[in-house]
């Protein structure tokens, strides 16, 4: 059975089908189309939808959800998701399962209401105090939006951990064709840590807070090592690697225009492929290698290397050694760009940029850099 | 001695990690007169089971060690969102948050205010002891005038700091809450009638008919610098006079508890309905296309493209279809983009469109010089383009769309009209039955409209057989 949907939609279906239990939101373009469907669909299958007076509230409503045991979520943008950092802390130091999805739009600041990806470093370096980690997933299409969501409830119960989804504004606001999920994902067992108002959980305590600091020590010890175990769940997904001479990479709709331009070049001659990290955090760090292994890289990203930089960490090399492709302020890269970026890639010369449209000529003072840093 | 064991209470307090029967808080403090009479009355109501509480920040941040309910710790501020969630995904049990001035009142008053606003079904103890407790007697929203603290070491005064607020006051402005009332724990006298205050708050709960706020003056000898009785004279004295004891609404008589929920379809249930079958086929020679579509807003560009993108799915392709959005769709144009695949569509955006539809002047001139050598350039006959400032080496073709809705009837579905001009062309490699199928799943909501564009395809269909050549023809 399939739907012709938004990837805002579909994010909803996911949810529901993961069994999502409440949808606490504020409204955000791009992300509204979220909280407009939650509204519609959760009453409608006996679930609870409730707009929150901000983003602050929504998440700390997820918080009090997920105490209870309950599966919660939220979704906003760019600035919805830095009002909820400190709730993000929160939830990973009281160790509490919640799914917050951000369809990224571009800053900093108000910025405007189209496709970044500059929230990166935010979602997988962690935007809050403390040593924790959110796992973020990030989906490439339509239906990665529904099934990451799905799939990011199992992974929040699993390890008692927030996970994000981050996707952008085009992954938010394009229509495609939805299969919906084949059942109803199964409840996840919680009464031996949530608190439910009952006996059986009523001593039951959910808090982040150790005065006692030896004890603080090793409950980050504890997180620590949560999170070690959490690398097993990185996932990825390569397309037409295997002989190729270059190696693009890039997740979420820079994937996606990637691809394009991986087709385009291997139309031209030049045997291209594709990286693309479909979690986030955990970082999959050894495909990544296994896949370029040696290979020359080319990284596409709606942001200013914050991605790259991960890339390069990875792969042990230094970011500025790395070929980077990219827009920001909403500008979305095209495939023709990449293609472009590639080909002086391979003759060693300096990345063209990708043309910018004009900016109003008021000071001239100022000149734009180059969006696309130099190749060696 | 024979000292009575207070009930709902764990038997010892292991905040420190070894049990201890003390409590951590000072002498002369109000929360643990406050921490007995609620428990007291949990146990009493035969709530124990039932309840869950929001712990605060500040001093009783661990409340939690003392009274033997469910416990959750809330970040400074939102134990009111939390509450609201528990109470809203836990029907029947009883919520409580619990808070101090600062927690309350300053950083998470709007948590507060909405939530009373929305009548949520909790309970709240407001703990006003003027002062920041476990952060060092700093200024709280309800220090008194002339009250020095460590950030008002003047005293406040209502010029720089504003005024005391005043929260069961501004509470009581709001429709939704039940049961407000301001008590003190200075004294036996005052302490009975807090106790009372309680019970009254807790049953509302117990009987699920709403929001229950209660105030408690408390003393915070630490931070006043005195000792315990000057504490509670300050409190009496001082305090009363800023904030009058009072109940304020007791509507708990009138109050209905929520209705039982119903029952309600599961999401395969519920979703299954609006789901066509569509097994996506991998016949790889159908040609990827892209397409873009422009106009004005209320033109139907957008449903144009969706009604695309969904004859694409109905005929077993991949489809995708990208919107200009934001200010952009509120400021007179909209565009979006359709790519119809055999396989995994990359960007769902198109640079060089095979197929350029364009509803006025505007769009041409923006989106004309883009489409692909050899594509299709499709305008409005009334963007007043002509043939000469086509693109060189793309097909240029003109439809009257506007004009024939018009005649037609339909002003509003030129959109229509174009879309029976791409299938008379084959510009979307669609076969027509899916493009009329597609047209009518874009009606779903409004059936009426069904026959009359179906009309409107059909003669628009026939004036384009009339006066265009088939694409590539």
């Amino acid at each position: 059975m399939t739907k012709f949907v938004k990837g805002n939609e579909a994010v909803v279906i996911g949810a529901l089908y993961a069994g999502c239990d409440a949808f606490f939101g504020y409204p955000i373009t791009p992300a509204s189309e979220i909280a407009h469907a939650a509204a519609a669909y959760f009453p409608a299958v006996g679930r609870e939808f409730l707009q929150a007076e901000c983003e602050t509230a929504s998440i700390n409503m997820v918080y009090g959800a997920a105490a209870a045991g309950k599966l919660s979520m939220t979704a906003t943008s760019g600035p919805g998701m830095s009002l909820m950092q400190e709730a993000l802390s929160y939830l990973a130091g009281a160790e509490l399962p919640g799914v917050i999805v951000n369809i990224q739009r571009a800053g900093p600041g108000l910025g405007n209401v189209y496709p970044e990806q500059a929230d990166y470093n935010q979602a997988v370096k962690g935007g809050g105090h403390g040593n924790y980690h959110c796992a973020v997933l990030a989906p490439g299409n339509v239906q990665e939006m529904c099934d990451l969501t799905l799939d990011a409830f199992a992974l929040a119960f699993r390890h008692r951990n927030p996970v994000i989804v981050l996707a952008d504004a085009v992954l938010g606001q394009m229509m495609e064709t939805l299969r919906l999920p084949s059942a109803e994902a199964p409840r996840p067992a919680t009464a031996d840590w949530a608190v439910q108002g009952d006996a059986a959980t009523r001593r039951n305590l959910i808090t982040s807070i150790f005065l006692n600091a030896p004890m603080q020590e090793r409950h980050n010890q504890h997180l620590q090592a949560k999170y070690a175990a959490m690398q097993r769940e990185a996932r990825w997904e390569t397309y037409r690697t295997e002989d190729a001479d270059i190696v693009l990479t890039g997740y979420g709709i820079s994937s996606r225009i990637a691809r394009t331009a991986v087709d385009t070049l291997r139309e031209g001659g030049i045997r291209a492929g594709l990286f693309r990290p479909i979690t986030l955090y955990p970082f999959p760090a050894a495909a990544l290698r296994a896949t370029v292994d040696g290979r020359r890289i080319v990284v596409v990203e709606l942001s200013c290397g914050q991605y790259r930089d991960d890339v390069a960490l990875q792969l042990g090399v230094p970011a500025d050694s790395l070929t980077l492709l990219n827009r920001m302020g909403g500008m979305l890269i095209t495939a023709d760009e990449v293609v472009a970026g590639v080909q002086a890639r391979l003759r060693g010369a300096v990345c063209p940029s990708p043309a910018a449209d004009p900016v109003e000529a008021s000071d001239t003072s100022w000149t734009p850099d180059c969006p696309t840093a130099t190749a060696p | 001695m024979n000292i009575k064991q207070s009930v709902g209470f764990y038997d010892t307090f292991e905040r420190s990690g070894s049990p201890t029967r003390d409590t951590h808080y000072c002498a002369g403090c109000g929360h643990g007169i406050l921490h007995k009479l609620i428990c007291e009355a949990l146990v009493d109501l035969g709530l124990q089971d039932r309840t869950v509480m929001v712990n605060p920040i500040g001093c009783a941040v661990f409340g939690y060690y003392y009274w033997d309910v469910g416990n959750i710790g809330a970040a400074h501020g939102r134990a009111q969102a939390v509450a609201t969630a528990l109470n809203r995904t836990l029907p029947g049990r009883v919520v409580i948050a619990y808070q101090g001035d600062g927690d309350l009142g300053a950083i998470g008053f709007n948590c507060t205010f909405q939530a009373a606003s929305r009548g949520e079904h909790f309970a709240t103890f407001f703990v006003n002891n003027a002062t920041y407790g476990m952060t060092g007697g700093q200024l709280a929203p309800t220090t008194l005038i002339g009250q020095k603290s460590a950030t008002s070491p003047a005293g406040r005064s209502a010029a720089h700091e504003g005024y005391p607020l005043h929260v069961c006051e501004t509470l009581d402005q709001l429709q939704a809450p039940v049961y407000i009332a301001r008590c003190s724990l200075a004294d036996t006298k005052r302490i009975m009638q807090a106790r009372q205050a309680i019970r009254k708050a807790l049953e509302i709960q117990r009987d699920g008919k709403g929001y229950a706020f209660v105030e408690f003056l408390s003393p915070c000898p630490t931070n006043l610098g005195m000792d315990a009785i000057q504490a509670a004279g300050f409190v009496a004295n001082e305090m009363e006079r800023e904030f009058p004891l009072k109940c304020f609404r007791d509507r708990s008589a009138e109050a209905e508890p929520l209705p039982a929920p119903v029952p309600a379809p599961s999401p395969s249930e519920f979703f299954a309905g609006d789901a066509a079958d569509a097994p996506v086929a991998g016949d790889d020679d159908f040609v990827e296309k892209r397409m873009k579509f422009a106009g004005y807003g209320g033109q139907g560009i957008l449903s144009l493209g969706i009604a695309i993108a969904e004859a694409g799915r109905f005929a077993g392709r991949q489809a995708s279809w990208f919107p200009s959005y934001g200010p952009e769709q509120r400021g007179g144009s909209a565009s979006c983009t359709v790519v119809l695949s055999a396989k995994s569509i990359g960007s769902p955006d198109a640079t060089h469109p095979d197929v350029l539809v364009c509803m006025n002047r505007p769009a041409f001139e923006r989106f004309a010089p883009t489409v692909r050598p050899g594509g299709l350039l499709i305008c409005d006959t009334l963007a007043g383009v002509t043939p000469a400032e086509a693109p060189a080496g793309v097909r240029f073709v003109q439809v009257p769309a506007t004009e024939l809705a018009e005649k037609l009837g339909v002003p509003r579905a030129a959109n229509t009209v174009m879309l029976a001009a791409l299938a008379t062309l084959g510009a979307t490699g669609l076969p027509r039955e899916q493009l009329l199928a597609a047209l009518d799943a874009s009606f779903a909501k409004k059936p009426k409209l069904i026959p009359v564009n179906r009309k409107i395809f059909e003669e628009a269909g026939a004036w384009c057989r009339e006066h265009l050549a088939r694409a590539g023809g």
